[in-house]
């Protein structure tokens, strides 16, 4: 049984297409990204594994137990957490609450219990202040968790929408596309930033456009083109795979690269 | 340096009552209703029924306050008062019921009604969230007023509660409900609970994703704000011994918001200085008969242009200045 399974999933809009029958599983530990040309569905299909969109058909499987088709929250608490593109913080919260609040699973009072602020209630918010100071630290944050979200500039706050996600403790975490838009030695951070976060046991699914990046970091890749899979395999094969380069041909040349 | 945030607001960081500055706010509040107030208007019965009136007003716009809390402008808070005060003003009229046993069947009525109506509706969000409760205020108003039919909706002779014959007595209680209702909002609004309002306020997507059933504590912080709305409606009905349809239209439910906008959305204890400023302002304009609309007007435009963040936010234009 496979640790993160996608059976044939497919979602319709209309008499749109977005994700056409697409089936793959993650194993425990991995690095997966999903990459594919604009427009090729790879944000809906991470949607659907989120659980941010309901399939048309197909399902996915955490562990065995399906996960597709209930509600986001529900899925967070059995393990998949999400990252948002850009910039989505809590941005009138300072970098230190924001990771703080966020640490809502595994608490052992009730929010009954936390309003009246019972011993067990201040133990979870000691225990979620630690927490949130050491991931805000792992990430290179530390320096700034007194600042408002709002003020921290670009690739702080993609950092920091993965402290959230951290907080929340996922068996797997998406990114989706953590490296957009960053220049060549940010991306080397966030790439590192992302080893760190399997070196933390946790699985990653990401989607992302920047081939330089996916090359680099993937243990294996999977390839969508106009809603359905065209490849899936180790990077060096995805590189050489002639279904990817047509699906690629008329961007530049470069995108894929001699990686 | 996170220069607005004052250090005392970790998420669920302390201890019930933590933060110097929210203990104070509960001090001034309490010597302001309890000694300020009775001292002031010592022997005016018609002001301490104004003072009642602003407190109980208050009161109400404090669970409006709530529905601030978690990203929502809630226009229908007229509606809970009205539904409050007729079950309270049926259930002591015909049934004879003591008003102490009337106060918390209303809160638990109105709470019902809240959540029944709150859980499809919160839905919506912004203009259209608006937009409905601002209508449930003219539905629950034309439903008295058709359903109670030949008095025109009116109940009259609401027995005046046990113990309070006094209008300084029944000032007493209405402060002490107010008092306690800011403690209970205030203690919400800084424990974990307030922290998932505020951050549902500021992304409910970004919410559901780490894991919080937002739908459960936008019902939670919506069925507050109708029960205290129940108990406000329920004690005005018993301070005038009598109700009818038109006593919470559509323009209280906005007064309830624009408490709320006036004395600063960020403070629990917004809610309260923008009522009773305006409350007052309105009965001190009084002597200027004709021009007291069009004054009460212009000083809305003034506060909202120069103060969009409400009069409390005057504290942290000061501590700003002097930097």
């Amino acid at each position: 049984m496979s640790f993160l399974a996608i059976e044939n999933l497919t979602k319709r809009f209309g008499g749109l297409t977005a994700v056409n029958d697409i089936s793959f599983s993650v194993s425990q530990g991995e690095i997966l990204s999903v990459i594919g040309p604009n427009g090729a569905g790879k944000s809906t299909l991470f949607k659907l594994i989120g659980s941010f969109l309901k399939p048309s058909s197909g399902r996915v499987l955490l562990d065995g137990a399906v996960v597709s088709g209930r509600q986001p929250h529900q899925v967070a608490q059995a393990g998949i957490v999400r990252t948002f593109q850009e910039t989505t913080v809590f941005k009138e919260m300072t970098a230190l609450q924001n990771v703080v609040v966020s640490h809502q699973l595994g608490l052992k009072a009730t929010p009954f219990g936390a309003y009246f602020s019972t011993a067990t209630a201040r133990a979870d918010a000691r225990a979620a202040a630690e927490s949130a100071a050491e991931i805000l630290d792992y990430l290179g944050l530390g320096h700034v968790k007194g600042e408002l979200a709002r003020n921290l500039p670009h690739g702080h706050l993609r950092a920091l929408g993965i402290a959230i996600a951290l907080a929340a403790k996922p068996r797997v975490l998406l990114l989706d596309e953590p490296f957009a838009g960053m220049n060549p030695e940010e991306t080397d951070r966030a790439v590192e930033m992302v080893e760190g976060i399997r070196k933390r046991g946790i699985t990653v699914l990401l989607v992302e456009h920047d081939m330089r990046a996916v090359m680099r970091i993937s243990d294996r890749i999977v390839v969508v083109s106009f809603g359905s899979k065209i490849a899936e395999g180790l990077p060096a094969e995805i590189r050489a795979n002639p279904a990817v380069i047509e699906a690629y041909l008329g961007q530049d040349d470069e995108t894929i690269g001699s990686y | 340096m996170a220069k607005s945030i004052p250090a005392v607001s970790l998420p669920g960081s302390g201890r019930l009552l933590d933060g110097t500055r929210g203990l104070l706010a509960i001090v001034l509040l309490a010597v302001f209703l309890y000694a300020v107030i009775p001292l002031v208007f010592s022997g005016r019965a018609y002001w301490f029924n104004v003072m009642t009136n602003a407190a109980l007003l208050s009161f109400a716009s404090l669970g409006v306050w709530i529905t601030f809390a978690i990203g929502r402008v809630n226009i229908g808070q007229g509606a809970f008062a009205l539904l409050g005060g007729y079950t309270s003003a049926i259930l002591s009229t015909t049934y004879g019921l003591s008003f102490w046993l009337c106060l918390p069947i209303s809160a638990l009525a109105a709470g019902l009604a809240g959540f029944l109506i709150g859980w499809p509706l919160l839905r919506l969000r912004g203009i259209y969230f608006a937009m409905v409760t601002l209508s449930l205020t003219e539905a629950v108003r034309l439903l008295f007023l058709n359903t109670l039919g030949a008095s025109g909706g009116g109940i009259l002779n609401i027995p005046r509660p046990a113990g309070l014959s006094t209008p300084l007595a029944f000032y007493l209680f209405a402060a002490t409900l107010l008092l306690a209702g800011y403690l209970a909002v205030w203690r919400l609004a800084n424990s974990r609970i307030g922290w998932v309002f505020r951050s549902m306020r500021e992304n409910e997507e970004l919410t559901m994703s780490i894991g919080i059933d937002i739908a459960r504590y936008r019902v939670l912080a919506f069925v507050l704000c109708s029960a205290m709305g129940g108990v406000a409606g329920a004690c005005f009905a018993a301070l005038q011994q009598n109700i009818y349809p038109a006593t919470y239209t559509v323009s209280d439910s906005i007064n309830f918001m624009l408490y709320c906008f006036l004395g600063g959305l960020d403070y629990a204890l917004g809610p309260i200085v923008g009522a009773f400023g305006l409350i007052m302002a309105f009965e001190l304009l009084r002597s200027i008969q004709e021009y007291q609309a069009l004054l009460y007007g212009v000083l809305m435009i003034v506060v909202m242009l120069f103060l969009p963040n409400g009069l409390l936010s005057i504290g942290a234009l000061l501590r700003r200045g002097a930097r």
